[in-house]
């Protein structure tokens, strides 16, 4: 079992800590003008996180036990590929499990 | 879509609206994690504080996740925060829009910032650069409006009926269709393209720096990668 004061502890002290650092930049820098290069660089903030996060993911999948696997890296591109062409995250969704679930039915 | 948004009140419907794909990839995470909580001997009450305060799913796992492995309360803070850093970069690039707002209006955007308010806000800023402060304000809170009430009701039924997704279902695929589906539409230059590759590249490569230091590393190096080939591919052009 859990020890009720070690989960209150981390159930605060997580939520406390995310918010600050939620509020960082936000709280901080305010209104001010950033200069122009940080401009530039806090531009690609999007592109240069979020398909980090999932390449591990797509390498490694936790489901098959760490082994690349056909369905999911195809899935990937399909969603990926529809996204930028539709522009829309919803045709990349449908995209995706689309993909993955007909290959999982054909028991590719 | 609407290019011009006539009123503060279509904004917030419009961001609202223009998250609701992302309810297909929340909800079974929403439901994995109140599963998982229950799973880790959290009660009810304290799996659902736990959701409504920190509204980070990757780190409420890991959490669980060292929690279930006795580490010490120190560490299990230290690497569930860190996995929320990148935050902080959303954070920064949120302020030059939404840095104006007032400080109690800044408290709210702060807590409202999920990956899905963060990227489709953040999309719909780099279309239309003419929306007014409280718009891009607005457009914000319906976006994150639009997941954080199912995010709520998924956890709870996932901690109420417990883990019963069969695996066939394949719903570990959710995250990552729900950052390719937000990344995708974000792709509007070749810097764009470079950095994204760059960021998975490195990622990969940085994979056993502890505590999700990699991802920061490999963001960092990515957003300068661009930001030089931007700053290249305009002086060729002014040249040419």
């Amino acid at each position: 079992m859990v020890d009720p004061m070690k989960l209150w502890v981390i159930i605060f002290g997580l939520g406390i800590g995310t918010f600050i650092i939620r509020f960082s930049f936000l709280g901080l820098i305010g209104g001010r003008e950033l200069p122009e290069w940080a401009m530039r660089h806090l531009n690609y903030v999007g592109v240069a996180v979020m398909p980090g996060l999932i390449a591990p993911m797509l390498v490694w999948p936790e489901a098959t036990g760490g082994a690349l696997d056909a369905p999911r890296l195809l899935a990937a591109l399909a969603a990926f590929s529809v996204g930028i062409w539709r522009r829309s995250a919803l045709w990349a969704v449908i995209a995706g499990f689309g993909v993955l679930y007909a290959m999982i039915f054909l028991g590719l | 879509m609407a290019k011009n948004i006539t009123s503060n009140k279509s904004a917030f419907w419009l961001g609202y609206r223009d998250t609701l794909p992302f309810w297909l990839v929340v909800g079974p995470f929403g439901l994995l994690f109140g599963a998982v909580a229950t799973e880790a001997g959290l009660n009810l009450f304290e799996a659902m504080v736990m959701t409504t305060l920190v509204v980070a799913g990757a780190s409420q796992f890991t959490a669980l996740t060292l929690m279930g492995e006795n580490a010490p309360v120190f560490i299990i803070l230290l690497t569930a925060l860190a996995v929320n850093l990148r935050m902080a970069m959303y954070s920064a690039a949120l302020a030059p829009h939404l840095g104006r707002e007032p400080l109690g209006m800044r408290v709210l955007y702060a807590y409202f910032m999920v990956d899905q308010s963060f990227g489709v806000a953040i999309n719909k800023y780099e279309e239309n650069p003419d929306m007014t402060p409280r718009q891009k304000g607005l457009y914000y809170a319906g976006s994150f409006m639009s997941v954080f009430p199912l995010w709520l009701i998924t956890s709870l039924l996932g901690a109420l009926v417990g883990a019963q997704i069969p695996p066939e279902y394949a719903l570990d695929f959710a995250l990552p269709i729900c950052f390719i589906a937000l990344s995708a539409p974000l792709m509007r230059s070749l810097p764009h393209f470079v950095a994204a590759i760059v960021s998975m590249l490195g990622t990969v490569l940085f994979v056993n720096i502890p505590y999700s230091l990699g991802l920061l590393l490999a963001a960092f190096i990515a957003m300068m990668v661009a930001a030089q080939l931007e700053l290249w591919l305009k002086r060729r052009q002014a040249n040419g």
